[in-house]
């Protein structure tokens, strides 16, 4: 029969043909991908500047605790003795106690530096990224606490849970080389 | 004489705005009289990438082995056993991300985003496994895919899915591929990771609606073999159009078929398809003009279906987080809502201009409307293509597995009688020598 063989010889040739499309095709693609070069990998980072601290961040990270964290550049911060990151907006007293205090989880230390001035630190491990002291100090304070997401807690997922959940769309993918938005210190 | 005022005060609006907007400098930072030195903001630094570079070695390796356990050797114990181990280093230790089906849309970002380029780690987990079946078939769903692993060690009790059902079922594949691939080149979302099912099980935290769609799948995949892997995965789609092509594929009879039929229901995943009979003559006629009529159905389809795409674009387009800022903020400037959201609040804050949020929404919904245009389409095509090969008979001799279906999980060897013979062969090679 050699009509039938020349079937079968024309389906061979045409699948031979298609195969060889399609390594070329995924050699293509890869080509392509690897000539516009990325080495490093992209993280997740939260610019400050467009964060309105809305809570998401505890809540939506694929962590339990949540991998963003409240950061503090000293450089901005005006020391303020009454600190709204730190205490409520009414305070019962000005006093350390955790009942005027604005943090949930009590992750902010106050420590006295100068007549009249106080130094605020993060506790990192008790933060849960909730953005309470972010809205605080944002609104009434100089804005140096703001929130960051901590790589060495971060999965780095393919897509941030929390980046589709963002009211202000502050999430982007940034080198893993210039891993942080830190609030600039210009004036220091 | 130049005219100083308005100027000063339009560079003293600017600063109020711009602190304002900032939040800084209400109060100076204070000069300290003690010897006070301000800490440095110090921050985690990310770990080392080599990992990544870890992880593609060990898939190379993992790939090379299931190809030799699927095609040579042919041993279900040891499949199972290298996939244990896959489910085990890419689940659970290295939590399953990144995995090469959301790399699909790293790929597609790199094509459409000028600012973005895919890393080399992914690019390699991405391709990989193309070229291994395009060579080998479906080897990595075999043995390497966490995500197909978590699914095949739930699998006690298949039932079988009708035909029918089976290719309608996998249109929902198809059509995620193509929503992944559209809302990634927007710049909208990976949707493909934000609703992997798995991911959760793998860090054994996550949100809890992902959880409970997770639960469902393995809960059904108890019964329905690889439910994920047949009717949502859309690297599966793409792996099963390859592996049409492939060079090596599972063959259930390691020689010759003998017709012994044992095989017919070994397959949990439908993948074994029986010998044709020759068909009589009037059959021939009839499939011949059911063939003209679906030739010509197929434009048809694909204009209906990019036709349909471009009328759902407004929707599609909502699943961009700008557009549906946009909407939002124009049904609160027309007082047609009450009330402002987190989004609109934070759009506020920022001072960005209405006219300039319209203006990106409207540029986005136009492209919507072509990438929706292009997804039914393909959607159109699909469908067309699946009833044009519903309707062309393939001559077959033997009981083979469908490379398209066939995961490579190597049930179906044992159940040969001819398998039994080579195996005892093999022993009794191994006594001799
Ligand atoms: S979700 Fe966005 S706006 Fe809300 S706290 Fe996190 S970064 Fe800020
Ligand atoms: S208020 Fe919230 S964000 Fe600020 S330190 Fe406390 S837990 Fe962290
Ligand atoms: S990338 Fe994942 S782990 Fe990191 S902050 Fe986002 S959701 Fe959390
Ligand atoms: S079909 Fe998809 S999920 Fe299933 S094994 Fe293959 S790649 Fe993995
Ligand atoms: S190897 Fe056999 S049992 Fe497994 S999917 Fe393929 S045909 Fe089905």
């Amino acid at each position: 029969m050699p009509q039938r063989n020349d079937d079968v010889t024309r389906r061979r040739f045409l699948r031979d043909g298609l195969w060889g499309a399609c390594l070329a095709g995924i050699g293509g693609v890869a080509g392509f991908a690897a000539h516009k070069g990325q080495k490093v990998d992209w993280l997740w980072q939260i610019d400050p500047y467009k964060c309105t601290a809305c809570g998401n961040c505890a809540t939506h990270c694929v962590l339990e605790e949540s991998a963003v964290k409240c950061t503090h550049v000293y450089g901005i911060c005006g020391y303020c003795e009454i600190c709204f990151g730190f205490f409520d907006p009414e305070p019962f007293d000005i006093h350390e106690g955790a009942e005027n205090q604005m943090c949930p989880t009590g992750a902010i230390l106050r420590k006295f530096v100068e007549e009249p001035y106080y130094e605020y630190t993060i506790d990192r491990p008790l933060c849960n990224g909730c953005g309470k002291c972010v809205k605080g100090c944002n609104a009434f304070g100089n804005g140096s606490l703001f929130l960051q997401v901590h790589h060495d807690r971060c999965e780095n997922c393919n897509q941030c849970a929390i980046a589709a959940a963002c009211p202000a769309q502050a999430f982007r993918r940034v080198p893993a080389d210039q891993p942080y938005l830190l609030k600039s210190v210009d004036h220091v | 004489m130049v005219r100083p005022r308005p100027i000063l005060v339009a560079l003293a609006a600017l600063l109020v705005v711009g602190v304002a907007a900032l939040g800084l400098e209400r109060f100076p930072p204070p000069e300290f009289e003690t010897d006070y030195v301000r800490p440095t903001t110090t921050a985690p630094n990310p770990p080392q990438g080599v990992w990544e570079y870890v992880d593609a070695g060990v898939l190379a390796v993992t790939l090379v082995l299931a190809t030799v356990l699927v095609l040579r050797t042919r041993n279900r114990k040891l499949i199972f056993t290298l996939m244990l181990f896959c489910l085990a280093y890419f689940g659970f230790f290295r939590d399953g991300c990144v995995c090469p089906i959301g790399a699909i849309q790293n790929v597609t970002l790199t094509a459409f985003d000028p600012g973005y380029a895919i890393p080399l780690a992914v690019l390699i987990f991405f391709a990989l496994p193309l070229v291994f079946t395009l060579f080998f078939g479906r080897v990595f769903c075999g043995a390497v895919c966490p995500l197909g692993a978590i699914q095949d060690a739930v699998l006690i009790h298949p039932v079988r899915v009708p035909r029918w059902l089976e290719s309608g079922l996998r249109l929902i594949a198809y059509l995620y591929l193509g929503a992944g691939v559209l809302f990634a080149a927007m710049g909208a979302m990976f949707i493909i990771c934000r609703y992997d099912p798995f991911v959760g099980f793998f860090r054994l935290s996550g949100n809890w609606e992902i959880l409970v769609f997770g639960g469902c799948l393995l809960l059904i995949g108890m019964f329905v073999g690889r439910p994920y892997c047949r009717f949502l995965c859309p690297y599966g789609v793409i792996l099963r159009q390859l592996s049409r092509l492939s060079r090596w594929r599972v063959t259930i009879t390691p020689t010759d078929c003998i017709q012994c039929r044992l095989c017919e229901d070994a397959c949990p995943f439908g993948a074994i398809r029986k010998p044709t009979e020759p068909w009589p003559d009037k059959e021939y006629k009839v499939a011949r003009r059911r063939l003209a009529f679906l030739l010509v159905l197929l434009p048809v389809l694909i204009g209906a279906g990019g036709w349909g795409g471009y009328e759902l674009r407004q929707w599609l387009a909502l699943v961009h987080p700008e557009v549906r800022l946009a909407q939002r903020i124009y049904l609160e400037e027309n007082a047609l809502v009450e009330g402002t959201t987190d989004a609109s609040d934070a759009f506020r804050a920022l001072g960005r201009s209405s006219d300039e949020l319209y203006a990106a929404a409207t540029q986005l919904r136009d492209r919507f409307g072509l990438g929706g245009t292009l997804l039914g389409a393909f959607v159109g095509c699909v469908i067309g293509g699946k009833l044009l090969t519903l309707s062309v008979k393939r001559r077959r001799a033997d009981y083979e597995p469908d490379p398209a279906s066939c995961l490579a999980c190597g049930r179906c060897y044992a159940y040969c009688p001819k398998e039994h013979e080579r195996l005892k062969r093999g022993r009794e090679g191994l006594i001799r020598h």
